[in-house]
Formats: C-alpha cells, structure tokens, sequence
C-alpha cells in the first residue's frame, strides 16, 4: 500500500464519519472560514474529532469495572499576529460552528469579513499504523480473560505478591483539520495500553512494581510474544527488588542512568525547555541559545514523530503538518527547537509537526512525541565498571521540570548502588534532581545499547495530557544531586 | 454583545436528562443506576507583556451512568445528549457489566445516608464580565507586576478566567440532586532576571466562587512579582538535616498525601502506608484536622458527596489520632465500614491553625530550610517514602539569608506527621484543603 492511499483513505474516513452526519461540505466550511477571514486575522483553523475509548481494570482477580467513552466535536482558532481566539463545540452542526467562529475571530475587532479561498489540497501525511479500530479487535470476554491471565501470572510467580492490580485501555480517534491556507489533513489513530501494578508483602513490609506498554496498534499487540504476562513478571521482579532495598543516600554523586524508560531524563530536562512557545516569549532557560554547546560531544538527542506504531507517533500532528524526525541536540550542539504553526511562524522558523492538542476543546501548543538520544560506542558493562561509587537507576516514576530555571526532577523507582565498579544493593526513594542547560555537559559515557521505552509515557502540559514516547542508551552522568534520606 | 456559543437552548433540562438515562437503564433490564451530568460554560482571558494572547470560550458538557444488574456494574460516558448517544453511551454501560465480575460490595449508597435536604452553600455567583472588561482586568494584574521591581521583565502573563456551571446526580433509588456552582480566578506568572544570565519565574493567584471577593487585580500582580524577585540568586546548599517549614499553598500537599494513604481504595488494597492506622497516634496531640462541607463560598463546598451521601462536619483527626478513614460506600462496605461521605474526595479538609503567623513560625524554626516550591513526584503511599526538588530560602536566626534552588527534600512521611511542629494562622483559602504554613522537626536536604 503506498502512503498517498492510505491518506486518502484516511480523508475519506474522517469527512465521512465527521463531516457528512451534519450535512457539512466544502460550500459550509467556507461559510464558517469566511466568517473569521478578515485582514486581521492570519490565520484559521478549525479541527473536527470523534473518539471512543474503553478502559477495563481488574484487582482482587477479578474484573469489577469498565468504562467507555464517546466525544466528539469541532475547536474554532483564529490567530491574529501573537493574539488567539478560540471556541468549540460538542455538536459537529453548521449553527455550532458559526456561533464558535463568531467567538474566535472576536480577539481582532473590526475583521472584515470575506470569503476564504478553499481549494481543499492534501496536507501530505505518513503511515506509521493501520486505521484499526482496538475496541473491536477482540471481544469483551477476551479482554476480560486477557486481564485474569496477567493477574494469575503475577500470583504464580511468587507467593508474597499479595495484590495485583491490572488495566487495559484502548481508543480510537479521528480528526480531521481544516486550514485556512487550504490545506486539509485527517488521521484515524489507535492506541492501547496495558498495566500491571502488584503489591508484595514480607514480614510486615509492603512494596510495589509497575510495568505496561502499548502503542498505536490493537490489543493483538499484548498476546503476541506473551508481552502482557512479560508486564506481570516485569512489575513483580521490581516489587520484590523493593522489598530488599535500603533507603538511598543523599548528596552529589556519578549515575548511570540504565536504557530506555530512563530517557525522561531528556523529555524533562531538555525536551520541554525546547519547545517553542516557550522560547518565543524567552521564558526557557534554552531561550536564544541555538548554536552553543550545551551538551557532550557525544550526545545527539532527536524528537522523532515517525516511528512505526509507537505511542509519542503521529501521521500528522493536530494542524495537519506530517510529523518528522527533528535534530534537537547535534554532538551536543543545539540545533532546533520544537515547532506548531503559530511559533514557528513568529520565530520565522518552520514548523517541526510537533503542534499537539488533548482534543478539540484545547488549544495546539508544541509537544514532544518520541524523544531520544541516539546511540554511542560503550558497551553498558564498560560503563557500570567505570563507576567507583555512584548511583545506577533503572526505572523512574513521574519528573518534573521547572522551564525557566532549567531545574528538573525525577524519581527512581528501581535504583541500585554501584561500588568499585560493581551493582551493588538497591536502593528506595531516590530522586535526581539537576540543571537541564548544564546536566547533558555532564554526560561522561554513552551507551551502544540505544532503547525506547515500552509505551507508557503521558506528558501534561498546562493541564493538557497527550502521549508521548522517551528513549536512551545507557549514560553515565558526573556529579548529579542524588536526594535520599542517609547522608 | 459577548459572542458565548449558545447552541445549549434545544436541549432539555439536565434533570430531564438524568430521567431520561435511569429510565433507559431500567428498560434494559439494570436493577440499580446513578447518574452524573454537569453543563458549563466559562470565558478565560490571558494578557501577556500587555497584549490579548489567548481568549478562550469553554463549554463543557458531560453525562456519565453506572449501571448495576444485581452485583455486577459498567460505565460509560458521554458528551453528546442527543437522544441517541444517550441511548448508545446507556447501552455500552450495560455491555460492560454483562462482562465485569459479580462484586457483593457493589450497589448505590444506603439511602440511610443520603443528603434529605439540600442546603444552599451560597456557591454560586455567575460574573457578567464582557471580553474587554476581563481583558483590562489581567492587564492591569500584570502591568502592576512589571511596575513592582525593574528585574521583571519578562512574563507568561496574567490570566482571568470565570466559569459557572450545574451538575446533577440522580439515582434510580429515586435521590435527585442538583448544585449550581461558579468559580473565578485571576493569575499572574512573571520571570525575574539576575543580571548574571538567572532566571526564575514565580506566580500568585485568586480563585473565589464570588468575585465580589477577589482582590484588587494589581495585589495580585505585585505579589508575583514579588515572589520571583526574591527567588533570584537561588544557590544549593549542603546536604543535611535541618528543619524545613512548608509554605502554607505547598504544606497542602502533604494534607493530600494523607488523604490519599487514608482513603478506601489504597487500604483495601493494601497499598498504603497507614494501614490500620485509626485510632493511632499520626500526629503530636496538639493536631486537630476536620471536615467543613457546609461552609458557605467555600472552594470545597458540597451540599452531598458523589454518591448523594449527606455531608456534615466531621473530624479526622483530634488530639493527634487518626479517628476514621475517608471512604465511599463501596470501599467502606469492603472494610464492614460506613461510608464517611468522602465519595469523589474531602470538603474543605481544615487543619487547625496554632498561634504564629510566618514569620512567627520561622523565628520559631531558627536555622533551617523554608520550602516554597516542590516539584516531582517522589512519593510512594506503599511505604511512606518521601523524596521531592524543592525551592525555597536558607533560615538564620529566624531571618530569611538566601534564596536555596536544585535541592531535594526526604524523610519518611510518617515520621513528618509525628514530627509537625507547628501550623500557621496563615491560612491558604483557595483549595478543599486549607492549611497554614507546617514548620517539620528535621529532614534531609540533599545539594552540592
């Protein structure tokens, strides 16, 4: 199949299921376009969803609940210089959307109104999945079933796992962006998720272990290569990790970060500081740094929106622009930024297909999608066995990043002590906290070992979530604040 | 006029609704079914360096059902109320609970405990505000931040927002409640330059349910100014032990800890450190924490919980012991419990305050850490550990010395409960927890 058809599917799909209940065609749209057009408007948008999704959750062995969802509905942006008006509504109806474009275009007072030239043209866009629809790919009773059997793998693997607790999630989306330039765009997007979370218990003490993936697939995805029960046996080798760890110490020390997941290190010291709004307005501590060197030799970090299937993946981002693999950091020079329209236009730079919403009721900023750093030449073993006394975290919970400081935190929730170059006891309850302009500066060793991460990352950003993916190789990072309790 | 999006007229009432979707589920066989539909509508503002950056019109608009066929249940949610969807989003609920397992715990509360009458809580104030008078409102909060200290210089701007809106729960059980609620904010966010190539950013803001109480826009506006000014020239420190003094709006987090280790589902499932804790001393027996739902304009006001459960004032803990948990019916049942009203969460949780105002408080701390900002999520219910980046100020001799950046914070959060010195008079307002600032015994503060 070539990416023109499946676009055109993808087209088809989205006007038809969108478009067509209510009647609307190119003669309405631009009746809705012409209303906001005027010279102080630059330009417009409107940005038509559908999406189903379901959850199921299971604990005490059994499924109690389930939930599904249905929205739909249409976000009106008019855009005029550095000022942005927006409305929605929930009825995809030509009234709605009149009123909703009325409200939009009132940021810039007087626009005279004219007609928009619409020649619908094809905003170009990737295949990176199938339009499958996850909700259906397997009967209820199978999801059910495929939950049980992640819970009896966890309990069989080790009689102190005393409580498992198990999700499993799918949505289908449809979107479908109109431009004011003409350009057109839809994507039919899946996405699945499982998670497993067990609760162990020795001698009076609890711990707990996570683990899940997923990504733009169906839920096919976990009975392959057993992937839901390696979740299970993943979250209870951690649980029980935990039970055997020691509070972690305190103070500035060497870490070496493990591959994969622990590349929220990069979404969260370097990623958001990159993306563009906040360095249009100079609020990022990255702010007008392109071209300085704000990282080792050996590090190249890309966010990449073409990879097949994965979660942070996307045919074409929420404006319609097809995704692409964006050098952000090049032998550790910073090279771009992460770009919607409206930034990339203010920042005269082009957009990056990074401009991402939660859904038609939210405004598009710029988000990452996969971010990662690419892959060097040291074996991992090399890299634990250059480390003294130092730190090894291999998994992580949530971090944080502060943008205009550059500080940024996140908490291990698998880490191990490296003495004379060996892995040594775990740890609980360490946090790194650093400096996002200056903590890739301190990259020592990078790994051949490149990862990506299994599908689990959610990021918010001003109260908006989207799905995102990270990735690493190992890294061995000088002189990290480690935040435990033993000094 | 103000271009709001009033495509809402056609549509029935939400208590019609609500009718409408018990009435389905019943004709599908469902032997119980609860109901939640809200309808809202808000406009937010945000002026930044001066100029309109974003004005936004919100509408939101939700139904949601349970369904229950004897003990078995399903969900489903909708934002479409056309007679269709309704049906769909009614006949996907009782899809799932064809497949969900029996569950003896499940069903809709004792109807011994619902709310009988409805108090009004004085929580609703719609603000006829207009697009330009919101406008002038954020420019004047944020030219008085710029105007405070010539170091601002830069923002992400100042923002009003203002929404009002009705929710409604109705039960098959034949409960039928309705609450009308608004809600208004006005918010600055400003960046403050070192002159050595620093930068911070720090905010303030209002959030009220009348906007008769709101302050003076420009009071908020110079006290974000004033809270990044004093950021500038942050440094680590050492690490050590010291004691740290919460900031009233972040000690409010380690409220919401609690409430989280204390509530149904993390005891049930034994996934919380403060398993079988009622009765025992969490705090220094000076502590006294309780519920105020009724309190009128308040941000965590409710009439009834989540389940139509009547909501009174209740204490949690007095005299330093934990005397309840917080549950929902469900939860509560699975523990041979009562529910404690808490279904969808607590209601004005207050701490009560002791004698010191801040400065008090660290003139009582001494030599120590004051914490205003956390970030980061190191924090594990199961065992109570507690690991956090912090922003804040390095105290001598009960003066503030300097501004203390790119640090950690940990302990244990059961030895910070025992470890609580003392609470402040300065009350934060804004949230369903109200606390004052918290100076703790000792932490480890993890730097350079």
């Amino acid at each position: 199949m070539t990416t023109e058809t499946s676009h055109n599917r993808n087209l088809d799909r989205a006007r038809e299921s969108l478009l067509a209940p209510a009647g609307i065609g190119v003669g309405e749209i631009d009746q809705v376009m012409g209303r906001m057009l005027g010279h102080q408007i630059d330009y417009a948008d409107l940005y038509f969803q559908y999406s189903r999704q379901e959850s199921w959750s299971l604990e005490e062995g059994q499924v109690k609940s389930g939930n599904r969802h249905i929205e739909q509905g249409v976000g009106v942006r008019a855009i005029a210089g550095e000022k942005t008006g927006f409305a929605y509504s929930d009825e995809i109806v030509l009234p709605a959307l009149l009123d909703a474009a009325t409200a939009a275009r009132a940021i810039a007072r007087s626009g005279r109104e004219q007609t928009a030239p619409l020649a619908p043209r094809d905003g170009g866009t990737l295949s990176l999945y199938q339009p499958l629809d996850p909700l259906l790919s397997l009967e209820d009773t199978a999801k059910v079933a495929l939950l049980e059997r992640v819970e009896q793998e966890a309990r069989r693997l080790d009689p102190r796992v005393t409580q498992v607790m198990a999700s499993l999630g799918g949505s289908q989306e449809t979107i479908l962006v109109v431009r004011s330039d003409g350009v057109m765009a839809a994507d039919v997007r899946p996405l699945v998720r499982l998670n497993v979370t067990v609760i162990v218990e020795q001698d009076g003490r609890r711990e707990h272990g996570s683990s899940g993936g997923g990504g733009r697939t169906d839920y096919g995805y976990f009975l392959t290569e057993e992937r839901a029960l390696s979740y299970a046996r993943e979250a209870v080798r951690q649980a029980l990790v935990n039970l055997e760890a020691s509070p972690a110490p305190a103070g500035t020390m060497q870490v070496v970060l493990g591959p994969g997941w622990p590349g929220i290190l990069l979404h969260e010291a370097i990623g958001h500081g990159l993306e563009g709004d906040f360095n249009r307005k100079g609020t990022s501590a990255f702010a007008g740094r392109l071209g300085d060197k704000i990282a080792a030799d050996t590090c190249t970090v890309v966010d990449d929106g073409t990879l097949a299937g994965r979660r942070g993946s996307l045919n074409v981002d929420d404006e319609g622009t097809p995704t692409q693999s964006t050098v952000l950091i090049e032998r550790g020079v910073l090279r771009g930024y992460i770009q919607d329209r409206m930034n990339a236009r203010l920042m005269n730079m082009a957009p990056t297909g990074n401009g991402r919403r939660e859904s038609y009721a939210h405004l598009p900023m710029p988000r990452m999608t996969n971010t990662y750093m690419l892959a060097g030449q040291t074996p991992p073993e090399e890299i634990i066995a250059s480390v003294k006394k130092g730190l090894y975290a291999v998994n992580f919970g949530g971090g944080q990043v502060d943008i205009t400081s550059g500080k940024f935190v996140f908490s291990a929730s698998e880490a191990y002590l490296i003495e004379n170059g060996r892995i040594g006891r775990p740890v609980r309850g360490a946090t790194i906290i650093g400096n996002g302009p200056d903590v890739l500066t301190r990259v020592a060793m990078v790994g051949n070992d490149l990862a990506l991460d299994s599908g689990i990352g959610t990021c918010g950003k001003d109260g908006q979530s989207v799905p995102v993916g990270v990735g690493q190789p190992t890294l061995r990072i000088d002189g990290m604040t480690v935040g435990g309790t033993e000094e | 006029m103000d271009p709001m999006i009033t495509t809402a007229k056609t549509t029935p009432s939400l208590e019609d609704l609500a009718a409408q979707a018990l009435d389905l589920a019943r004709r599908q066989g469902a032997s119980a079914a609860e109901v939640n539909t809200g309808l809202g509508a808000g406009l937010s503002v945000t002026v930044r360096k001066g100029e309109v950056e974003t004005v936004e019109h919100h509408r939101d608009k939700s139904l949601s059902i349970t369904v229950f066929f004897g003990e078995r249940s399903g969900s489903a949610s909708t934002a479409d109320f056309r007679a269709q969807a309704l049906s769909e989003a009614v006949m996907a609920a009782c899809a799932i609970a064809r497949h969900t397992a029996a569950d003896p715990y499940n069903g809709l509360a004792d109807p011994a405990h619902l709310a009988r009458d409805i108090p009004d809580l004085d929580l609703y104030h719609p603000w006829s505000l207009s697009m330009e008078e919101a406008i002038d409102l954020a420019r004047r909060c944020e030219d008085a931040a710029f105007a405070a200290d010539p170091r601002i210089r830069n923002s992400e701007g100042a923002s009003v927002t203002t929404h009002d809106g009705t929710d409604v729960y109705a039960t098959s059980d034949g409960f039928l409640g309705t609450v009308r609620a608004s809600r208004h904010g006005i918010s600055c966010a400003v960046l403050g330059e070192d002159g050595h190539g620093g930068m911070q950013r720090d905010y303030d803001y209002a959030s009220v349910r009348d906007p008769r109480d709101l302050p003076p826009a420009e009071d908020i506006g110079r006290r974000a100014a004033r809270r990044t000014v004093r950021r500038l020239g942050g440094r680590q420190i050492k690490t050590c032990q010291v004691p740290v003094l919460y900031e009233a709006q972040v000690a409010r987090s380690l409220v919401s800890h609690l409430v989280s280790a204390i509530s149904g589902p993390s005891l049930y499932r034994r996934s919380s450190f403060l398993l079988d804790s009622v009765d025992t001393a969490l705090f220094p027996a000076w502590v006294h924490l309780y519920e105020e739902p009724h309190r009128k304009k308040a941000m965590g006001s409710a009439p009834f919980d989540g389940e139509g459960v009547e909501t009174r004032y209740r204490d949690l803990v007095t005299g330093g012991i934990l005397r309840r948990y917080c549950l929902d019916s469900y939860s509560a049942r699975k523990l041979g419990l009562t529910t404690t009203a808490n279904a969808g969460g607590v209601h004005n949780l207050t701490v009560a305050s002791g004698p010191e105002d801040l400065a008090g408080l660290l003139r009582q701390m001494g030599r120590g850490l004051f914490v205003t900002e956390l970030i980061g999520f190191g924090i594990n219910t199961v065992t109570g550990d507690y690991s956090r980046g912090a922003a804040g100020f390095w105290v001598e001799g009960g003066e503030i010395v300097h501004p203390v950046e790119e640090i950690t914070i940990a302990s244990n959060l059961r030895d910070m409960y025992k470890g609580l010195v003392a609470v402040g008079r300065d009350v934060d307002t804004r949230h369903n927890v109200c606390t004052g600032s918290w100076l703790l015994e000792r932490m480890t503060v993890a730097g350079g």
